[in-house]
């Protein structure tokens, strides 16, 4: 716990020197450290009122023991197996989404046709809460993969058909008669103009997708399921071990930090073009 | 290269011959309202260089719109070369494809593009810039883009939109010289839509003001390049091209 705290804090520090005159190193690394003195903080208040009995542990572990489960946990190959059974569906549900939300967004978005058979049912459907399924997915789908990829899925496709059809919708029109006055064909200006303008909008998606599918997970896992992390979870509530389910929690939050680090990771590569945002909370 | 727009009829070779750009009869409305452009009739001869002006609103980038294929012809005649290019007053470059890339865009020009794209770059003085982004340009900057964009594709004639409205005094003064003498080069029919008189009695042989949707007023500049404000014959054309704006110069 404290060692991720210590890593995150180097890695948002670290650009800071490169961009900034010379004596200012020390103040905005000092800043960096100081966003999290007081996780820090809670952190050492939480062990010591473990270790001085003012928590039950059969309320919250403490810190120290957490860390320790963690690594009995990876040694015996207990988290590994059930990290990668939860990884491996969020993979192939994200997948999934990815292949169908594009595929609609491009049919509803590049053609009038296509946008009203497409689009209406979809915003019908987005206002349902797709965690409401399950009952029903269970009843489909049986106890296997198969529910909690698709639950994954479906929850996770609405984010990105959105967010790219919002993008190839609202393509600035003053581009889209440039292209015409440039002779672009009706194949050139989609490839050249439409989709890279609709870019930005569909890597937002990605990120929100993202984010649900870790969201559907958990409640797929712990719904039903013989493996898994909430699996792992819901295993260690019937024998009261709490360190075991905050270790979930925090190999939970983990994946969900580190994917999003790797969509914005993408926005960077793929964004180029984009002007240099601001770093935040650098004043200029 | 590119497709006529159905829109506007191929040229037949009588006019070709005297005029690179002829409008007759010209009626455009919006939506069943008033009429914007009303019966104009419009010639430009090849390589001629006409500026275009009139009270905002007046219907001068309806006008272009309809020259370069955007709007179509409904009521009149419209005859114009088939290689035409635009400059708008924003410079409309894709901000996700370099500034060479966007010069050469829609090009079929096998792989010598990037050189073309240079040799271009160079000429309007951006040459150092090919590499860049787009939304990383000044004002100017993009402007000389845009106007690379369209010379690279050697337009017959070539559409300028209040292309230096939007930019400082001082990069306009040098926007203008630029122009000139691309035009100098290039020799290609230019219609050039601006508010600013001066501009168009340093740049233009003939200046046009559109007014009720039609041409009231086409002014011959017969002066001799480069041109200097001081000339007393540059004044009095200004004056009279004012009067026709209804500005009352005293
Ligand atoms: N797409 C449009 N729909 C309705 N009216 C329009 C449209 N485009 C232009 N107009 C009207 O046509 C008139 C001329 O516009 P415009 O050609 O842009 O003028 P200018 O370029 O001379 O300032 C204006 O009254 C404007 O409101
Ligand atoms: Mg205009």
């Amino acid at each position: 716990m404290s060692e991720t705290i210590l890593r995150t804090a180097i890695r948002t520090v670290r650009p800071a020197p490169l961009s900034r005159p010379r004596l200012t190193p020390l103040l905005s690394g000092w800043r960096g450290l100081s966003r999290y003195l007081s996780p820090l903080l809670l952190v050492v208040l939480w062990q010591a009122a473990c270790s001085a009995g003012l928590l039950s542990t059969r309320l919250v572990a403490s810190p120290a023991q957490i860390i320790v489960t963690a690594w009995s946990l990876t040694r015996d190959g207990t988290l590994p197996v059930n990290l990668g059974v939860s990884l491996l569906r969020a993979a192939s549900g994200l997948a999934i989404a990815l292949t169908a939300g594009i595929s609609l967004a491009l049919i509803s978005g590049l053609s009038r046709i296509g946008e009203d058979i497409v689009d209406a049912p979809l915003q019908i459907m987005r206002t349902l809460p797709v965690l409401a399924l399950v009952p029903l997915f269970i009843l489909w789908f049986g106890i296997g993969e198969t529910p909690k990829i698709l639950l994954v899925a479906l929850g996770s496709t609405f984010p990105i058909y959105l967010n790219l059809h919002k993008g190839i919708r609202s393509i600035d029109p003053k581009l889209l008669e440039m292209a015409r006055t440039l002779g672009l064909s009706h194949r050139q200006t989609i490839r050249d103009v439409i989709l890279p303008g609709a870019l930005p909008d569909l890597l937002t998606g990605v990120r929100f997708a993202v984010g649900i599918s870790w969201l559907m997970l958990v409640v797929a896992e712990q719904v039903n399921a013989d493996s898994g992390i909430g699996h792992m979870m819901m295993d260690a509530e019937d024998f009261l071990r709490t360190d075991i389910i905050l270790v979930g929690l925090f190999v939970y939050g983990l994946l969900g930090l580190t994917s999003d680090q790797l969509v914005r990771t993408l926005e960077h590569v793929f964004l180029a073009w984009r002007p240099a945002r601001r770093e935040k909370g650098q004043p200029t | 290269m590119n497709a006529i727009p159905q829109s506007v009829p191929r040229q037949s070779d009588e006019t070709r011959t005297q005029n690179a750009v002829t409008v007759q009869g010209l009626t455009r409305r919006f939506n069943g309202g008033p009429a914007v452009l009303d019966r104009l009739d419009l010639t430009i001869a090849p390589g001629e260089f006409v500026a275009l002006l009139g009270r905002s609103g007046s219907g001068k980038s309806t006008l272009l719109r309809t020259l370069s294929g955007l709007d179509p012809v409904s009521e009149g005649h419209v005859s114009r070369p088939q290689d035409v290019a635009v400059v708008f007053q924003e410079s409309r470059l894709l901000p996700w494809k370099r500034v060479w890339q966007n010069i050469i865009l829609g090009q079929t020009g096998g792989n010598d593009g990037r050189a073309r794209a240079s040799a271009v770059l160079e000429e309007v003085g951006l040459g150092h810039r090919a590499d860049a982004w787009p939304l990383t340009l000044s004002g100017g900057e993009a402007q000389r883009a845009a106007l690379a964009r369209a010379l690279v594709r050697e337009p017959a004639f070539l559409m300028l939109d209040e292309p230096f409205a939007a930019l400082d005094a001082l990069t306009r003064l040098k926007m203008q010289h630029l122009v000139a003498g691309l035009w100098t080069r290039h020799r290609c029919a230019v219609l050039l839509v601006t508010h600013d008189v001066d501009e168009a009695l340093l740049l233009a042989d003939r200046a046009v003001v559109l007014d009720s949707g039609r041409i009231r007023t086409d002014l011959p500049i017969p002066l001799d390049r480069p041109r200097r404000h001081a000339d007393p014959r540059f004044e009095h054309l200004r004056s009279v091209l004012l009067e026709s704006l209804g500005v009352h110069d005293d």
